[in-house]
């Protein structure tokens, strides 16, 4: 099954007149991908045309081959931990996989071993014999995980898998994601944070108000970002002029514009990391006083500047 | 180059379902009215046998069967099984998306033609047991009641009708419960179509023979053993369609409830998920 790929073709989903997303075109191979975006981006809507739980107003997709429109064969390679809290009322943790395998068509004790084994994976054999009702978030976050892998698929599609997970949780979770990547499954995973998913994602895909604005390999998607929308930064300090002469030293700056008042100037950048360097050296020779420091609120960049962080920014 | 379709897998799908659905069915809180509809009946003839025994009426036999008729077509078919199937299958699905569950369904490997087979099974199954037993107990009370009154002759006879009293209650289950599922699948508020449909299953008694086709009612009735003359002045613009043998009332009736299966499933394979917006 590995090899294969989940492709958007065009896709573009509309929920009466509210875009969800537009225009979408990936080919994602196996490994960890993750979707990252605000709220309100089109993760959840990316996910659920992925398994049909929705469908694409126009476009095409494809799950290794299967069509979102073919549950019988679909399920039985994709797992889906939805971001919905909600369980089906009186069961068990125990209950509630043992019978949606069930409804897999698996026999009795098929069932049950893929039950123990799912609920091994995800630390929630202690708790299996409670009522899903009476566990915590972050055991309802688990057992919902388990519930998606318990029937093996080789694509996982997990909507904000570590929120309400605590860190030693977390890092359990990010350590089965890994080893699924690594047996060569799909894992898909959401989040509104970059940075935690970043360093266990082979490739990322940025989402801003239903649109892709950037895919790739995390390294690339961060220079492809700075080299093709340059970062303005707004700089608000004393002799403006001092600092303009000497950022306009930097290959990296693109454009220095000074503000009207003396007071301030305008730069665009290619790599802010060096930017805010520059700034912070030019702070601690003396040659000037910073009264603010803010990115410009182009909205590309504001979604870049919240996702990918401000670790170059010293003050 | 011939594939076969896995009935087997359906059929243990359909099991599954059946499985998680069936005993929720009987527990859940809106089951307890359909209860109460289905023993009602029963109640009445322990009651009506009562009396007579204590000696306080005395009554003949024959009319008893008639009366029986006239309950079971009036109040079983038109009123209890109706009621009940709306209760019942409305929320078949309905009630998975107020409780933001229907995606467990969807995300299995099943498709959503099975899926509503097996719903639909799950709460056929619960109302033919229920409306079965509440139907087979009030007729076995009210035949042996007949066997303290003068007319014990015609006990063998009425025993005989027992099994078409009992598979009427069943098509009705089977007929009421398409209906209402598509019901439940085209409309958010299930009062206003269950007193249109309401409505139509009472009117069709003055409507053309053709139109009578597209009732449940029609079929069930044509199907009681005991025939009940209506009295009063709807009777005289009551279009009496010739009383349609068995052999056509059944497929008939099977076939009006396939037909709703099918426009539930294309309903079913189109939704989408959004709880949000319900
Ligand atoms: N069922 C729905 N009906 C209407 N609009 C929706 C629905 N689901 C999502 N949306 C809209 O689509 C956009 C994308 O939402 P979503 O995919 O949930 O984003 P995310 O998961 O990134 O937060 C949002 O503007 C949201 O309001
Ligand atoms: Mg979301």
């Amino acid at each position: 099954m590995s090899g294969g790929r989940i492709v958007f073709e065009d896709v573009s989903k509309f929920y009466g007149d509210v875009l969800g997303v537009n225009r979408v075109n990936l080919s994602i191979p196996p490994g960890i991908t993750a979707l990252v975006g605000p709220n309100g981006s089109g993760k959840t809507t990316l996910m659920n045309l992925i398994t049909g739980l929705v469908r694409p107003t126009r476009g095409r997709i494809s799950v290794l081959g299967i069509s979102p429109d073919d549950p019988e064969r679909l399920f039985k390679v994709v797992g889906y931990c939805t971001q919905f809290d909600s369980f089906p009322r009186g069961k068990t943790g125990y209950e509630f996989l043992y019978s949606s395998l069930r409804l897999h068509g698996k026999s009795h004790a098929e069932a049950r071993e893929l039950t123990m084994t799912a609920l091994e994976l995800t630390g929630m054999t202690d708790a299996a014999g409670r009522r899903v009702a009476a566990y915590s978030k972050g055991m309802r976050q688990r057992i919902k995980l388990a519930h998606a892998i318990c029937h093996q698929p080789s694509v996982l599609v997990l909507d904000e898998p570590l929120n309400g997970l605590d860190p030693m949780a977390r890092a359990e979770a990010i350590a089965l994601f890994r080893s699924l990547a690594a047996e060569g499954l799909h894992v898909i995973i959401s989040s509104h944070i970059l940075h935690e998913v970043d360093c266990i994602s082979d490739q990322v895909v940025l989402l801003n108000s239903g649109y892709v604005v950037a895919e790739g390999q995390i390294q690339a998607v961060r220079s492809e970002m700075n080299q093709e929308h340059p970062l303005q930064i707004m700089v608000r300090c004393s002799r403006p002029g001092a600092l303009a002469s000497r950022v306009f030293t930097l290959d990296h700056v693109v454009e220095v514009r000074m503000h009207a008042d003396g007071r301030g100037l305008l730069a665009s950048t290619r790599n802010p990391d060096l930017f805010y360097q520059a700034l912070n050296q030019a702070v601690l020779e003396g040659l000037i006083d910073i009264e603010s420091v803010a990115p410009a609120d182009d909205d590309v960049h504001s979604v870049y500047q919240y996702l990918i962080g401000n670790e170059g920014e010293a003050l | 180059m011939k594939t076969s379709l896995p009935w087997k897998l359906w059929a243990r799908q359909v099991m599954a379902i059946l499985r998680i659905e069936l005993a929720k069915n009987f527990k859940r809180k809106r089951a307890i009215p359909v209860y109460v509809l289905a023993f009602l009946p029963f109640l009445l003839w322990q009651t009506h046998s009562l009396v007579h025994i204590r000696g306080w009426r005395t009554c003949s036999g024959s009319e008893d069967l008639m009366v029986y008729a006239g309950v079971f077509q009036v109040f079983v078919l038109r009123l209890a099984i109706f009621f009940s199937a709306v209760a019942i299958f409305m929320n078949l699905f309905r009630g998975k998306i107020v409780e933001k569950t229907l995606h467990y369904y969807f995300l299995a490997p099943v498709r959503r033609e099975v899926l509503v087979v097996g719903k639909y099974l799950s709460g056929v199954a619960m109302m033919v047991i229920v409306f079965g037993a509440g139907t087979a107990l009030s007729y076995l009370t009210a035949v042996n009641h007949l066997k303290l009154t003068a007319s014990r002759a015609v006990v063998p006879a009425a025993m005989a009708d027992l099994p078409v009293y009992v598979g009427v209650t069943a098509l009705a289950c089977l007929g009421y419960g398409a209906v209402f599922l598509v019901t439940g699948l085209l409309f958010r508020n299930p009062i206003v179509p269950a007193v249109a449909i309401l409505s139509w299953e009472s009117i069709i008694v003055f409507l053309p023979a053709v139109l009578k086709k597209f009732s449940v009612i029609f079929y069930l009735e044509s199907l009681c053993p005991v025939k009940v003359p209506f009295h009063g002045p709807g009777l005289l613009f009551t279009i009496t369609a010739e009383p349609t043998p068995a052999y056509l009332s059944v497929p008939g009736l099977i076939l009006l409830t396939l037909a709703l299966l099918a426009l539930a499933a294309l309903r079913i394979r189109k939704m989408e998920i959004s709880y949000g917006t319900e």
